[in-house]
């Protein structure tokens, strides 16, 4: 890429240098040029690699598989069966069972997580004292384990939980909360709050880093102008924060396509199926049942679908100029 | 250009190794090196057992002075990634010659060629039937021990709520175990009398709540051919089951999620009979004494049944020095080592001269009951390569019944899944 312009960009002046030293020039130049770019694969490289082997390769991988019957226990080698997995898949209530499920803790969890973030973000963002204790208790959740906290809130929505005695003790006793976790209506908003909990942390860095790159002259003209505190965020905030919107807006659509983990440890899908997710499917279905194939179908599916949501999502937000 | 042949360089590795990978999945688990050098491996999934593994060791310990041919070396797994191991060693050509392994899974196993038939210079006969392992009519596996499910409960409340206690000649009737539930629930001590261990996953749910369905005179699948479950899985007797099973529920008997650790709750007097194994046993009578009462499951119209088969012992395919791993289990089956496991696991022997042995288990021993459990109504589950898929079905159908779901169609749908997956892999025939 670099190979033609060297020589092109040396014209009126190379008269004047000597002969043997306009040839040489290029040409040591061109050199540096090709150690500085093998330096730069070399460094490239074992990020590549490994990118390659552990996301790359095993990605295509489940594509290649998901059109074979390849088990994960079998005597058998994997035969070629073309879309069959798929045909299983699209005729399976349960597979639209999940995505219905899906659909609705990320239709519910983007607007209700960035939200959060956003107010927590605007609250640790002040020169106040203690700000930085704060933000840490904001991120600790964060930074414990989805397993680890999933474990934790099982117990609080338990008919006798945590949850349920404070719903008793602030109502005087008028309002018995229901068993959380094994009611088809209250499973999923349940994982709801608690992986709203669990991330808004995490998304209020994000929209702190892009707060802290709002210029404070902004800031102080508006102060001199006399505005409100809403016209403030309003004009300058809101506006400001575009490129980190977009960035959060994808960031926990996909996070929250991807939901498995909070499944997998507090309800297994259930009950009656309101909580099965396209991911805990897969799982399922390629560990629990060795089905490798039609857990790489899902997989491929799934795949499809975040692509296609991220682009029209990538699209509604792209720059318009 | 210099990019461009670079990204086509990149490309066409990943092809390569796309196509290899995909070649190599094909491969069967029948080329390990391992026994080739006189030194035998032996996997076992109990590095979170020290009792099991220590006596495990011992025996190790003891094969290896009594000869010098061979050293067997172990090799301790956590449970919940023993099977993965396997599984991603069978892949990569590297089984050990001596595995242990899940009672169920033994058909799995055996028809994916992880597995050898066994040949052993002792006399299997002995043994308890459920801890065996045989498909195809071959032998490949063999335990030192069984567990059985049972019913505890505290005499004292039976006897407030004027409940005969069920013995192993007269377990309880369908009938009488509904009353006992009502005349326990009348009481008012508890919120469900019953605790069935609703809280478990995995392969407690068809461990523990197929025995039922069996005693009804349903099954997991049709035992003749192992080709189909329907008729089995949703006919009358299942749909009965159903029916009863979420009753117990509905009625208020037993919680339709129950608490994580169910000895834990019984011996905290929050319910007041528990279904468990025979594991929780000793616990349950160090904290009750004479008060504890061990009961066999209910008789809900073929008898009273509970599942059989736990973990026991094979040796691979791909075994170097398959005389030696045999040598090996030989030994190892001798009665004092049978009980010497059995003892440190708390779990019923495998054999009459190893239950001797073992204080608890005489004729007149406390935990002899569980042994009589064990021979009179053990069944096996269902020796066949798709047990590991109806199990996730029947735990699926089992806890979507609990949970409410209409009896007939969960069940059809999960004969309807069972079905198509035995067919899709040509009936799990080799």
């Amino acid at each position: 890429m670099n190979s033609s312009p060297a020589p092109a960009s040396l014209p009126a002046t190379d008269r004047a240098v000597p002969a043997t030293s306009s040839a040489q020039k290029p040409r040591q130049l061109k050199k540096y040029h090709r150690r500085e770019q093998r330096a730069g694969w070399a460094m490239l490289s074992p990020a590549v690699i490994l990118l390659l082997l552990f996301v790359f390769v095993p990605a295509v991988l489940a594509f290649g598989l998901a059109f074979t019957n390849a088990r994960l226990i079998s005597p058998n080698p994997p035969v070629f069966v073309g879309v069959d997995n798929f045909v299983r898949l699209f005729a399976d209530d349960g597979f639209y069972r999940a995505l219905l499920n899906v659909a609705y803790f990320a239709v519910v969890v983007v607007p209700l997580q960035a939200g959060v973030a956003l107010l927590m973000a605007l609250l640790v963002n002040g020169k106040v004292r203690g700000v930085n204790f704060f933000r840490t208790i904001y991120f600790l959740p964060v930074v414990t384990s989805m397993v680890v906290v999933s474990l934790l809130w099982l117990f609080m929505y338990r008919q006798d939980g945590l949850l349920n005695e404070i719903i008793t003790r602030v109502t005087f006793g008028a309002v018995h909360g229901p068993d959380w976790l094994n009611n088809t209506a209250t499973a999923m908003p349940a994982i709801i709050l608690m992986s709203v909990w669990q991330g808004a942390g995490f998304h209020m860095i994000i929209w702190l880093s892009g707060l802290q790159t709002i210029s404070a002259d902004l800031y102080e003209a508006a102060d001199i102008d006399g505005v409100s505190r809403w016209q403030r965020f309003r004009y300058i905030t809101w506006p400001g924060l575009s490129a980190t919107r977009s960035l959060i807006l994808i960031t926990i659509t996909i996070q929250a396509l991807s939901l498995f983990t909070q499944v997998s440890v507090m309800t297994q899908g259930g009950p009656l199926d309101s909580t099965t997710t396209i991911v805990y499917q897969a799982v399922r279905a390629g560990f629990k049942q060795q089905e490798t194939s039609y857990a790489s179908a899902i997989s491929l599916v799934f795949f499809a679908l975040v692509l296609i949501v991220s682009a029209v999502q990538r699209y509604l937000t792209r720059e318009k100029s | 250009m210099n990019t461009r042949f670079k990204r086509l360089l990149a490309a066409s590795l990943t092809a390569a190794t796309l196509v290899g990978s995909l070649a190599a999945c094909g491969t069967g688990a029948g080329n390990s090196k391992d026994g080739a050098n006189g030194e035998l491996t032996l996997w076992t999934h109990n590095a979170g057992n020290p009792d099991e593994l220590g006596a495990i060791q011992s025996i190790v310990d003891a094969y290896n002075q009594s000869q010098s041919k061979v050293k067997i070396k172990v090799q301790a797994f956590p449970q919940d990634s023993y099977n993965d191991s396997v599984v991603a060693a069978a892949s990569a050509n590297k089984l050990p010659c001596i595995v242990d392994i899940d009672g169920p899974n033994v058909p799995n196993w055996a028809w994916s060629k992880y597995l050898a038939p066994l040949n052993l210079s002792v006399d299997l006969s002995a043994n308890l039937p459920s801890t065996l392992g045989k498909w195809n009519g071959q032998t490949y596996s063999v335990g030192y021990y069984d567990v059985a499910l049972a019913m505890l409960a505290r005499a004292s409340d039976l006897k407030a709520a004027g409940v005969r206690i069920a013995t192993a000649d007269n377990p309880w009737t369908k009938d009488e175990f509904n009353g006992a539930l009502a005349a326990l629930k009348k009481l008012g001590k508890w919120d469900a009398p019953l605790d069935l261990g609703t809280a478990g996953t995995g392969e407690w749910l068809p461990y523990a709540y197929s025995p039922f369905l069996q005693s009804f005179g349903g099954d997991l699948i049709n035992r003749s051919d192992f080709q189909s479950a329907d008729g089995a899985l949703n006919g009358d007797k299942a749909v009965e089951w159903a029916n009863w099973f979420h009753g117990l529920i509905a009625d208020g008997y037993a919680a339709q999620k129950s608490g994580k650790d169910s000895t834990a709750d019984f011996l905290n007097n929050k319910s007041a009979i528990v279904y468990t194994g025979s594991w929780a046993a000793d616990k349950a009578r160090t904290a009750l004494g004479d008060d504890l009462v061990v009961m066999p499951s209910v008789d809900l119209g073929n008898g009273p049944k509970i599942g059989g088969g736990s973990w026991q012992w094979g040796v691979t395919t791909g075994c170097k020095n398959p005389e030696a791993a045999m040598d090996y289990l030989s030994f190892s089956l001798k009665p004092e080592n049978i009980a010497a496991v059995a003892k440190a696991t708390g779990t019923i022997p495998a054999t009459d001269a190893a239950a001797a042995l073992v204080p608890g288990y005489e004729p007149t021993g406390k935990n002899r009951p569980f042994l009589d459990f064990s021979k009179k109504s053990a069944v096996l589950r269902p020796e066949t390569p798709a047990y590991p898929f109806i199990a996730t079905e029947f735990g699926k159908a089992a806890q979507d019944i609990i949970s409410g779901a209409d009896p007939k169609q969960a069940l059809d749908k999960a004969v309807k899944n069972i079905d198509a997956n035995i067919k899709s892999n040509n009936g799990y025939k080799n």
